[in-house]
Order: structure tokens, then C-alpha cells, then sequence
């Protein structure tokens, strides 16, 4: 049986106000950004950080989805709970605190694509503020699209807007896959 | 032109007789690209016969870095207008307590050669 009354603590513990676990969908993207909208709303937060929240929720977000359309099909792995692991699965969580908020995203990423995204992450933690906006300018304009047009500049974009740095973790899972902890603190 | 606004997508109206260009809303849709291609094709035709003087009021809520390269690209195209000698004013318009969306404008400011009049409301 599970205990409920556990989890219930655990994200008590952490001021969740909102998690997921599952396939990120087009559909589910726009439900939970219209969920943390109206709960934004209810707690009269003020528009600053409410626009801050919203627009790298949006980021977060989207990246999953996209990184979801990457995933390999053929990875035949098992999680600890002796799951085969579904690539397009992911966790989400938002929480709260009295500073601001925590946006928690989690994926499996394959260990090949770990150093470029590692490199990626350390050189935008790297930067000053006025380096990231240079750097978003330059990336901004370069005439590479990704194939779904955003080119590079989401985690940018993501950590001028939350003006924290990225906090991230890779979890081995086995000799192929990782899981990918992100988490943006915004305030 | 016009494009009504949908929960991911602003909307786009081209009024003929005021040659007035406006995009108002949030713009995260997940492919930006699909979105934003029926704009270009159409600017792309504006800009072989464009009126003298033409607006631009950009009044965006949100945008997403998908969206962010096309908003580029539209500005690209209007500083193509400019540049064969007509009259391109861009209006971009944020909110009083939306430091990131004045920033934003900037961002394009820094790129294209077509002076934007920063609208705070």
C-alpha cells in the first residue's frame, strides 16, 4: 500500500504547490501553465514575479517537451522500482517559499549528451548579467534555428529571468542514462 | 492580415489604410516557426509594394525563446523597408513593473537598425 500520508509530508515539507509526473504533452503544457496562472492570481503575487514565474515555467516546460521529441525510442532500461523507463516521462514540481519560488524539472537524459549540456549549463552559470544579455543578443541573432525555432536560447533566457544561478545534478541511473535535475529559483 | 489570439498565440492584424502592424498578446506557442510563417509571407509581400510610412505596435504579454527568433525576423524584414527609404516606426510596449519585457526591447534595439519608441503603459 502506499502511504499517501507520506508523500502528503514530503511536499509539504517542500511548499509544493504544484507537481506532475508523466508524458508532457502539448496540452498538458497549456493546463499547467493555466493552473499556476490562476493559483498565482489567488495568492496576489506581485506582477513582477508573477510574469518572472510564468515566463520561465514556459521555458522549463518546453524544454521538456522538446527534449522529449529527441528521446531514443530503444532504450531497453529498467528504474529502481523495476519499471521499464518511458524517455518521454518527466517530473515537474513548483514550490514555494517566503523568498520566491522553485521550478524543479526532472528527465532521463542519455550519458552521450550529458558533456554538452553540462558545458552548456556551466558556461551560462559562468556569465555576469550583463554577459548573459550579450550572450542572449548574439545567440538571438546568429540565423540558427533550432527545429523548433528557439536556437539555444532557452537555459539563457531562463537564468537572465530567474537571476539566480542554474542549480542542476545528473543522477546516474545506469551505464546509458542519467536523470537530468533541474532547479530555477526565482525571486 | 488578421489572426485572432488563441491561449499560445497573439493577434496579428494589419490595418490597410492606417498601414498600422499590430501584435498583441502572449506568443509561447511550442512551434513558433509554423506560426509565424503565414506573417512573413506576408510581410514578404508588403514589402514589394509597402506604403511611405508604416507602424509597428508590438503589446506582448509573454513570448517564449521559440517566438523570440521570429520577432526577429519580422524586425529584420521591416528594417529592409526602412533601408529602400521608407518610414518604419516600431512601438514597443511593456508594462510599468515588467523590467524583463523593457529589456527585451533593448535586446532587438541592440540588433536592428530601426529606432524603437519604448511605450511603458
Amino acid at each position: 500500500m502506499v502511504d499517501l500520508y507520506d508523500f502528503y509530508n514530503l511536499m509539504d515539507r517542500h511548499n509544493i504547490m504544484l507537481s506532475f509526473k508523466g508524458e508532457v504533452s502539448s496540452d498538458l503544457l497549456s493546463s499547467i501553465l493555466q493552473i499556476t496562472e490562476s493559483k498565482l492570481e489567488r495568492l496576489n503575487e506581485e506582477p513582477r514575479l508573477k510574469k518572472k514565474v510564468y515566463n520561465v515555467l514556459v521555458e522549463c516546460l518546453q524544454n521538456l517537451y522538446h527534449h522529449i521529441d529527441e528521446a531514443h525510442p530503444d532504450i531497453d532500461a529498467k528504474s529502481l522500482a523495476g519499471n521499464p523507463i518511458e524517455m518521454r516521462s518527466a517530473l515537474m514540481m513548483i514550490g514555494r517559499s517566503e523568498d520566491g519560488y522553485t521550478i524543479m524539472t526532472g528527465n532521463h537524459i542519455e550519458e552521450v549528451n550529458i558533456a554538452k549540456l553540462r558545458n552548456r549549463l556551466d558556461q551560462i552559470n559562468a556569465m555576469t548579467k550583463e554577459e548573459l544579455k550579450l550572450h542572449y543578443q548574439e545567440v538571438l541573432n546568429n540565423d540558427e534555428y533550432s527545429s523548433k525555432g528557439g536556437g539555444g536560447l532557452g537555459m539563457i533566457d531562463i537564468a537572465r529571468k530567474s537571476g539566480h544561478k542554474i542549480n542542476y545534478f545528473f543522477q546516474p541511473v545506469n551505464d546509458r542514462l542519467s536523470f537530468f535535475c533541474l532547479l530555477i529559483k526565482i525571486s | 492580415m488578421k489572426i485572432e489570439a488563441s491561449p499560445k498565440t497573439p493577434s496579428v492584424m494589419f490595418d490597410g489604410e492606417q498601414a498600422l502592424l499590430v501584435i498583441k498578446g502572449r506568443s509561447i506557442p511550442e512551434n513558433s516557426v509554423e506560426f509565424y510563417r503565414p506573417i512573413m509571407e506576408w510581410l514578404d509581400q508588403y514589402a514589394a509594394k509597402p506604403s511611405t510610412k508604416t507602424n509597428v505596435n508590438i503589446q506582448l504579454e509573454y513570448f517564449n525563446t521559440s517566438s523570440s527568433k521570429c520577432i526577429l525576423d519580422i524586425f529584420k524584414r521591416l528594417e529592409s523597408i526602412h533601408k529602400s527609404g521608407n518610414e518604419i516606426v516600431i512601438n514597443w510596449f511593456f508594462e510599468e513593473d515588467d523590467e524583463d519585457m523593457q529589456e527585451a526591447g533593448e535586446d532587438y534595439q541592440a540588433i536592428i537598425q530601426i529606432p524603437f519608441k519604448m511605450q511603458m503603459i
